[in-house]
């Protein structure tokens, strides 16, 4: 079995509990973490004709800032944890892209925080946490 | 040219000053005069006929090009119809690009700028003139005209030009000047010139006054007649927010909404053809023996073939080179990619929805037949056939859908102020490239064409629809005219991409991801 660790990580709350959990398991377990950040994004959306222009250019927009803003602060609060962090920043549909990223990485964990949904949007949409906890292929670990 | 823009640009603040109800007929009046007057030289220079026949050479010009990018790129249209659908499927695409233009989202923005009121008010004019049988001839310049658009689209991202801040243009006045320049040719710069003139001269005619004139006819048709300087101001209003007040979010709104309304708009169709069932061989049987008989109609097979062509160039725009604009963003390694998916789109525009269009028109009995001959009775000028209530145009279309359902008519009213508005935007940008290739980027610039687009928006509304027809008609295909000359040129340099990609997609080097 690998010893990988995946968490799905933004910036709210529950991913900063979450990331708390995953690094004391990751140490206890002597196990690898894979801290990855999904970009909202469906290739069936509609867009005017200025957006699709400007589309480059505002993706790598986006992935620098994630980059800047999210991941590498992280990185960098963990460099002395001892524990061997990477990270991945991709686009799409966020559960289905974090399962792509625990067959990828070979992980065998895979730890999300639950976000502040209200119980009525997550019956209408469903919720990143509940659809995860149904597909992903390994054990997951929903942090409040 | 650049004197009747002028000329109709001073009428506009006598427009907009014109408020009491009892002067807008007369403004709407002297608009329309002066549009006339101004225009029509261009017009007939144009659609002039081929000395002593009455086939305008335009026609044939569009026809021949589909004609020759048919056969030169071997059917391309049919071979690469499976790989066009699976490219915007997605199976091709590499999953470390997601959050890039998907293929899909490229042609869903073209399409929502191509169709919209040719589908509905061109197929109506087209039928309303040229009998069923226009019908046959506009699904035969569809299904020609995607080898045409394949050709455009390739070149259209191949050249285009990308900046340092990240923002690409690209259309064909970017493939005349790069493409003819890496083969040597000259004239490019000057092919380029002529096809950015025409390009804002169809941007503010087929794109913008058009537009703005078939929805103020929808609009009176449902509310009762009212002046159309009326509609035209509100209209201008909501596209300066968009275009110049930079107001995404009525744009967005139109994006999605345009897809869901051409979805049921053809839902309805197909609605009443199920309704109608038994009558759809009888409609096809008047399609085939009009196309090659006229069954009556002013013109004969001639004026029947004439009406389909146009209509159908009008409508999916292929060979015009305004697709070539709209594709040039995507990102794609393969420029020949962008081909593929582009060439889908005049068979849904044209072959899918145009078709929709006049089979409703048809079955629904809307053209008067002479019961004892069935030839179609033409009206007092002799030149369109007799309609329940005289319809013409969007009116038609509008009448044969609530003959099914009364309602029908506020639904169709509504789409076509949102497929003339998602189109204006559509144009607007075209029209905005070709104004920036001439005059250079820059934000006064760019102000400038968006304010006079706007000014056209209320011209158009207040014409009548006979000048602005033929002017908007005019304008595109005299794009056509310079973009195709470009295209004969430039077509071995696709053809390089074509074999290239596709014996890379045999050896396996091109895979699917998925």
């Amino acid at each position: 079995m690998s010893n990988k660790i995946v968490l799905g990580y933004d910036d709210s709350e529950a991913a900063k509990s979450a990331l708390a959990f995953a690094v004391s398991l990751a140490k206890a377990q002597g196990a690898e973490l894979v801290i990855a950040h999904v970009l909202e994004w469906s290739p069936y959306s509609f867009l005017t004709p200025e957006e699709i222009e400007q589309r480059h250019k505002r993706r790598e927009d986006e992935l620098k800032r994630a980059e800047d803003a999210l991941l590498a602060p992280v990185r960098k609060s963990l460099e002395d944890s001892g524990v061997t962090v990477s990270t991945e920043l991709k686009y799409g549909h966020i559960a289905e892209t974090l399962i792509d990223v625990i067959k990828e990485s070979g992980a065998s964990h895979l730890i999300i925080g639950r976000t502040g949904h209200s119980a009525l949007s997550s019956r209408l949409f469903g919720s990143v946490a509940g659809s995860l906890a149904q597909a992903a292929p390994v054990p997951v670990t929903i942090v409040p | 040219m650049r004197k009747s823009i002028k000329a109709a640009a001073l009428s506009a603040p006598l427009l907009l000053a014109a408020t009491a109800p009892a002067m807008a007929q007369s403004v709407d009046e002297r608009v329309n005069e002066l549009f006339a007057s101004s225009t029509g030289w261009f017009v007939n220079l144009i659609f002039s006929p081929f000395p002593g026949t009455s086939f305008p050479w335009i026609v044939a010009w569009l026809v021949i090009a589909a004609t020759v990018f048919t056969i030169y790129f071997g059917l391309i249209q049919f071979r690469a119809f499976p790989h066009s659908i699976a490219l915007v499927k997605g199976d091709y695409a590499d999953p470390n690009d997601a959050g890039e233009v998907s293929h899909f989202q490229a042609l869903a923005t073209a399409l929502s700028g191509t169709v919209g009121l040719g589908n509905i008010a061109g197929v109506a004019v087209a039928v309303g003139i040229g009998g069923p049988g226009a019908t046959f001839w506009m699904i035969l310049a569809g299904l020609m005209g995607m080898a045409s658009k394949f050709t455009e689209c390739t070149l259209g991202v191949k050249y285009r030009n990308e900046f340092a801040d990240g923002h690409v243009s690209g259309g064909p006045m970017y493939y005349m000047t790069k493409g003819f320049a890496e083969r040597g040719l000259p004239m490019g710069k000057f092919l380029a010139v002529m096809f950015s003139v025409f390009c804002i001269l169809g941007a503010l005619g087929g794109g913008n006054m058009f537009q703005a004139n078939q929805a103020h006819a929808q609009i009176s048709g449902v509310v009762g007649a009212y002046p159309g300087w009326i509609t035209g101001v509100v209209f201008a209003a909501v596209v300066f927010a968009v275009i110049v007040g930079g107001l995404k979010s009525i744009a967005r709104v139109t994006e999605k909404v345009v897809p869901f309304m051409g979805i049921m708009y053809v839902a309805a169709a197909l609605v009443i053809l199920g309704m109608n069932a038994d009558k759809i061989g009888w409609a096809f049987g008047q399609i085939f023996e009009g196309a090659f008989t006229g069954l009556g109609i002013a013109g004969g097979m001639v004026g029947a073939l004439i009406q389909g062509f146009k209509r159908a160039a009008f409508s999916n725009e292929a060979g015009v080179g305004s697709a070539a604009i709209a594709h040039s963003a995507v990102r794609t390694k393969e420029p020949i990619t962008e081909g593929f998916v582009s060439l889908l789109e005049p068979f849904i525009d044209t072959v899918v929805i145009c078709t929709m269009t006049a089979l409703v028109i048809i079955i629904t009995g809307q053209l008067i037949q002479d019961p004892n001959t069935g030839l179609y009775l033409l009206d007092e000028g002799a030149s369109t056939i007799q309609t329940i209530d005289g319809n013409k145009g969007v009116a038609l279309t509008s009448a044969a859908f609530s003959s099914a359902f009364g309602w029908f008519k506020y639904v169709l009213a509504l789409a076509v102020i949102l497929f003339a508005f998602s189109t204006m935007i559509s144009w607007s940008y075209y029209g905005l490239k070709a104004w920036t290739f001439l005059f250079g980027e820059g934000q006064t610039t760019e102000l400038v064409f968006k304010v006079i687009f706007c000014i056209f928006v209320v011209i158009g509304a207040a014409a009548n629809l006979g000048p602005v027809i033929d002017f908007s008609d005019a304008a595109i295909f005299a794009m056509a005219v310079v973009n195709i000359i470009a295209l004969y040129f430039l077509m071995p340099i696709v053809k390089k991409e074509l074999n290239s990609y596709m014996s890379r997609l045999k050896s396996g080097e091109i895979k699917k991801y998925s």
